[in-house]
């Protein structure tokens, strides 16, 4: 599955960008823009299970589900085992994600467009409503989360991010490695012709409830690394449906063309939303709409699109 | 020795809100032969290649496959016990390339399991993926998006996806439909040559009765739903119900 996959141009450039985005974070930004970096890379992971969804035509509008189980199944470790090891903080989030999606899946692969993308925001509603009743996982005011540790001793903030960097690195070879599988293929292939699909063999439910688990782990990684790196988990900021449609936003914006596309758009998301909330704290949803609109009237294949003209990696699309 | 018999049907029956599309079909089929089934428009012909392949569930009757009962089965499931199919349109991934689409169809038929995670652009796989592509007469094509093609480079395509499986049975679904003049006998001359070699039995589905004349061992001419006679095609081609229900 991984054969040779290091020396593929699209790995070796996403382990150069997360590089250069990590050393500029940790040595040479100052703090406010270093955290867009560590939360536009953490987020990325979820708008990368969200771009692999998108492929086969799939919108879901509400990924926030995995993104916020993965930030509370860290909480909940903490709370209840003790659990602050950022590798098991990972692999608990990632873990409890793709369990619930793995048992979601097998209502949703029987559904396409508008129904699964509004039964996903449904269930993702049915979470937060949980959350913000249950009183024992701190109802609507959330959960603290103390900081990470690694093999007993406290990460620090830098730490963490060169963890994030890791997981990143990890999370773009594993999707690069099934992208470019048979099975990754059938991705488009599905969106292109399901009935073909089927006559060739394979079941299109099955192919896509995997592809389904390994968006829902990735969104549940980067609620992990969310909740590792606000030090907060809340029904709001984690499950609520706004948070769905900023993943959704981010795709939309970051483009389907690579899949370091992700990761570039929700860096950038950050510091838009950063910017327009310092520049009109009143009026700064207009402008993240307005960036929208311009992103789909000026560059409809999104921001990855922009680099494909101006780059020499635009004929790989991974 | 005497030849198998790889299909039959008994007493099929097809049914749509009470409209019968298909009725009292029973047929048998001999391995390796080559037949032609026509009928006019509404007749039952693709009625009846859908429910062999799985895509129609029958109302009643049975369909059996080398000697085991199949009806009803899912499409993927009719694939994997080697029952294959191509479609009056053609069925085939538009945004892909010709290459793509073909690597696509060998990766699922060759691979299995934890294989379908390696890549797909397999050395050996692509060499035997440009021989096909070689002997369907496509090869030029093969970096070409699929959309771009026309209709009869798209009907050898969506074949030759067909037919990486190794089918034992292959129905073709009007292989020449929408196809030029010029291109019609050149498909079905690299079609039938390429499935004599494999042995394959093949149903094809047809409205051209030069091609029907020229290519098939047997005729079923379907008529309102039922198989009105199921002969040579020089003695089927004169049959008097055939001459006034189908040739018109």
């Amino acid at each position: 599955m991984f054969k040779g996959i290091l020396k593929e141009q699209t790995i070796q450039v996403g382990i150069g960008f997360v590089f250069i985005v990590v050393l500029l974070g940790t040595f040479i930004l100052p703090e406010w823009m270093s955290n867009n970096f560590m939360y536009g890379l953490s987020r990325g992971l979820a708008v990368l299970g969200l771009m692999i969804l998108w492929r086969t035509n799939l919108v879901s509008f509400g990924h926030a589900l995995y993104y916020g189980f993965g930030a509370y199944a860290v909480a909940m470790a903490q709370k209840y085992l003790g659990v602050t090891d950022v590798f098991l903080r990972i692999i608990i989030a990632i873990a409890a994600a793709g369990l619930l999606g793995f048992v979601l899946g097998f209502i949703l692969r029987r559904y396409r467009e508008i129904f699964f993308a509004m039964l996903s925001l449904a269930f993702s509603m049915v979470l937060y409503g949980l959350l913000a009743k249950a009183e024992f996982l701190g109802s609507t005011d959330g959960m603290s989360i103390s900081p990470s540790t690694m093999f007993g001793f406290e990460l620090g903030r830098f730490g963490l991010f060169y963890f994030i960097g890791f997981v990143v690195i990890l999370s773009l070879i594993f999707a690069h490695a099934y992208l470019r599988s048979s099975l990754g293929h059938l991705t488009t292939a599905i969106m292109d012709n399901e009935i073909r699909v089927e006559y060739l063999g394979y079941s299109v439910e099955k192919a896509i409830h995997i592809k389904y688990v390994i968006s829902a782990c990735l969104a549940g990684g980067a609620g992990g690394l969310m909740a590792a790196a606000l030090g907060q988990v809340d029904p709001d900021s984690m499950v609520l449906w706004s948070v769905s449609g900023e993943l959704v936003f981010v795709t939309i914006m970051a483009g389907l063309g690579n899949i370091l596309a992700p990761f570039v758009g929700a860096i950038f998301f950050e510091f838009i939303r950063t910017y327009a909330y310092e520049f009109a704290p009143q009026a700064w949803q207009m402008i993240i709409g307005g960036t929208l609109l311009a992103i789909i009237f000026f560059l409809p294949g999104g921001l990855w699109s922009l680099f494909q003209k101006i780059n020499p990696f635009k004929k790989e699309k991974k | 020795m005497a030849i198998k018999e790889i299909l039959k049907t008994s007493n099929l029956q097809k049914s749509f809100s009470g409209i019968i599309a298909a009725e009292d079909i029973n047929i048998s089929v001999k391995e390796g032969e080559i037949i032609g089934i026509i009928g006019a428009n509404g007749a039952g012909k693709t009625v009846f290649v859908n429910m062999i392949t799985g895509y129609l569930k029958p109302t009643s009757g049975t369909i059996e496959f080398n000697g085991s009962d199949i009806t009803g089965i899912k499409p993927r499931e009719a694939t994997h016990i080697g029952v294959c199919r191509s479609f009056q349109v053609s069925q085939v991934f538009m945004s892909m390339t010709v290459k793509q689409n073909l690597m696509i169809a060998m990766s699922l038929a060759k691979k299995s399991g934890s294989q379908l995670l390696n890549p797909i652009d397999d050395e050996n796989l692509s060499k035997e993926c440009d021989k096909i592509l070689k002997q369907y007469n496509i090869i030029k094509q093969k970096d070409l998006i699929v959309s771009t093609l026309s209709q009869g480079m798209r009907k050898l395509l969506d074949i030759a996806m067909a037919v990486v499986g190794e089918p034992k049975i292959l129905l073709l679904d009007e292989p020449t439909s929408g196809v030029s003049v010029e291109e019609k006998f050149g498909i079905m001359d690299i079609v039938i040559s390429a499935l004599k070699k494999s042995g394959t039995t093949v149903l094809f589905v047809e409205h051209d009765m030069e091609i029907v004349e020229r290519y098939v061992d047997r005729v079923m001419a379907f008529y309102q739903g039922q198989i009105i006679c199921d002969a040579p095609p020089k003695q089927a081609l004169k049959d008097k119900k055939v001459i006034q229900y189908v040739l018109g």
